[in-house]
């Protein structure tokens, strides 16, 4: 186990002001703000791509290594097949080549990618892409999986596959957490929010809740000015 | 001409020097490029700067050095390596290996912006995600192992002092073109300048063919 997440006094350059946070496991997380808020960078340093300016980041575990995983807006994919990009992050983490192939197998057809597993993935679509960047995440079973807006540059049809595999993941135990500036996903695959306006964490409140009786004048302005897109 | 055993003999000797140079200069370079693409260390961009510059290396004094190395005297002169091939090839692969260096170093450097944090993510790190980009990327590497095989095809300074120009032991087409126009056999050489245009150009045609039904199969 290792969460919960810990954040304390995190701030990064001008982005981020100083904040403290816990991230438990169980409920989905979802980052929300506007364009600019600070949730990309945030969730960066939770990931550890980023080091915090100031502040401390720490897990339950000292090494968190290949217990979280991250998913992008625009997932890189390596040039090779779709099944050898998530070969290659199994062995990367380790796994020896017997597992990768029953482990790299089951994810693809979790997302629904078996019957093109062994399609170059550059060549695959924008969604099909995402998929896979999903099963490369699936397979290495992580107790955290941060999403980083993964279906902004996605059509509908898209999303709602994204969606779908993302909730298999909560169902599988993986604690979601997800920055998004679309509500209707929030309040689809959330449980709890935590709103970010101006590099601040303005509030946090389960789900309904913000929604219904937003706490603060900045959340009631975003979800208004959010709604019409939804 | 063309039936002359001695000028086939010229073309295949110029084709190994230049295609062994080629060679090693890949395997030493385009590692050596894209660790310090994706490196930090003190000191980088001076690297970066003096590679670039090593491009424009001229290849008289690229043999002057190398013959100093190889002459009897010189440091590695118990190799008895000078006035042979391999010396050729030694003193092309110093010329093109900061061509393939330089280069690759620009193409790892751009592709590592995209590909950095997906990588990281996963848990590559170092040296060992230098190597996923460069392996990657590299069908858009065969640009740079042409240029370096341009450069190495075409020069005749090095290999002209580390290898003499010895008849039947180490004349290529280069040297031998720049003597027959001294000796005023003009059509000999003008005959071997159009064979030495056509195997370039077909090399290259070939490595062309290759890198666009590679993009094509694998985007």
């Amino acid at each position: 186990m290792i969460l919960p997440l810990r954040l304390e006094n995190v701030s990064f350059r001008d982005i981020l002001k100083p904040l403290s946070l816990e991230i438990e496991a169980g409920p989905s997380t979802i980052i929300l703000g506007a364009n600019g808020a600070g949730k990309s960078v945030l969730m960066r340093i939770m990931h550890g791509l980023l080091a915090p300016s100031t502040g401390s980041v720490s897990w339950q575990g000292n090494d968190p290594g290949r217990s979280q995983a991250m998913v992008f807006q625009r997932p890189v994919m390596l040039r090779r097949s779709a099944y050898a990009n998530v070969s290659y992050a199994l062995k990367v983490a380790g796994v020896p080549a017997k597992e990768r192939e029953r482990l790299a197998a089951e994810a693809l057809d979790e997302v629904g990618l078996r019957q093109i597993a062994h399609r170059p993935a550059r060549v695959l679509s924008g969604g099909e892409q995402q998929r896979l960047a999903l099963a490369r995440a699936w397979a290495l079973h992580p107790e955290v999986l941060f999403l980083d807006e993964p279906t902004a540059n996605l059509d509908p049809g898209a999303t709602r596959e994204i969606e779908t595999i993302i909730k298999a993941f909560d169902a599988a135990g993986t604690k979601i957490v997800m920055s998004t500036h679309n509500l209707g996903q929030a309040r689809r695959l959330g449980d709890e929010v935590l709103y970010l306006h101006e590099g601040r964490i303005v509030e946090r409140a389960p789900i309904e809740r913000f929604f219904a009786q937003p706490g603060t004048p900045e959340a009631r302005a975003f979800i208004k000015g959010e709604l019409p897109w939804v | 001409m063309l039936d002359d055993p001695r000028l086939w003999q010229i073309v295949a000797l110029s084709l190994a020097v230049s295609l062994s140079a080629v060679a090693i200069a890949t395997l030493i370079g385009m590692p050596l490029g894209a660790a310090i693409a994706v490196g930090r260390f003190p000191g980088r961009q001076a690297v970066i700067v003096l590679l670039n510059a090593l491009m424009g290396l001229l290849s008289v004094v690229v043999g002057l050095f190398i013959y100093l190395l190889l002459s009897r005297a010189g440091p590695l002169g118990e190799l008895g390596l000078l006035f042979t091939p391999q010396a050729m090839v030694i003193a092309q692969t110093v010329l093109v290996l900061p061509i393939i260096a330089a280069l690759a170093r620009q193409s790892v450097e751009d592709a590592w912006r995209e590909y950095e944090e997906q990588l990281r993510s996963l848990g590559v790190h170092g040296l060992h995600g230098a190597l996923t980009v460069l392996w990657d990327i590299r069908f858009s590497l065969l640009t740079a192992v042409l240029a370096g095989l341009g450069r190495a095809s075409a020069e005749v300074g090095a290999v002209m002092i580390v290898g003499g120009n010895i008849d039947g032991v180490t004349r290529v087409m280069t040297t031998t073109i720049a003597l027959e126009t001294s000796k005023g056999d003009l059509p000999l050489a003008l005959g071997l300048g159009v064979v030495l245009i056509a195997i370039v150009l077909a090399l290259n045609a070939a490595a062309h063919l290759v890198k666009e039904a590679a993009q094509r199969r694998f985007g």
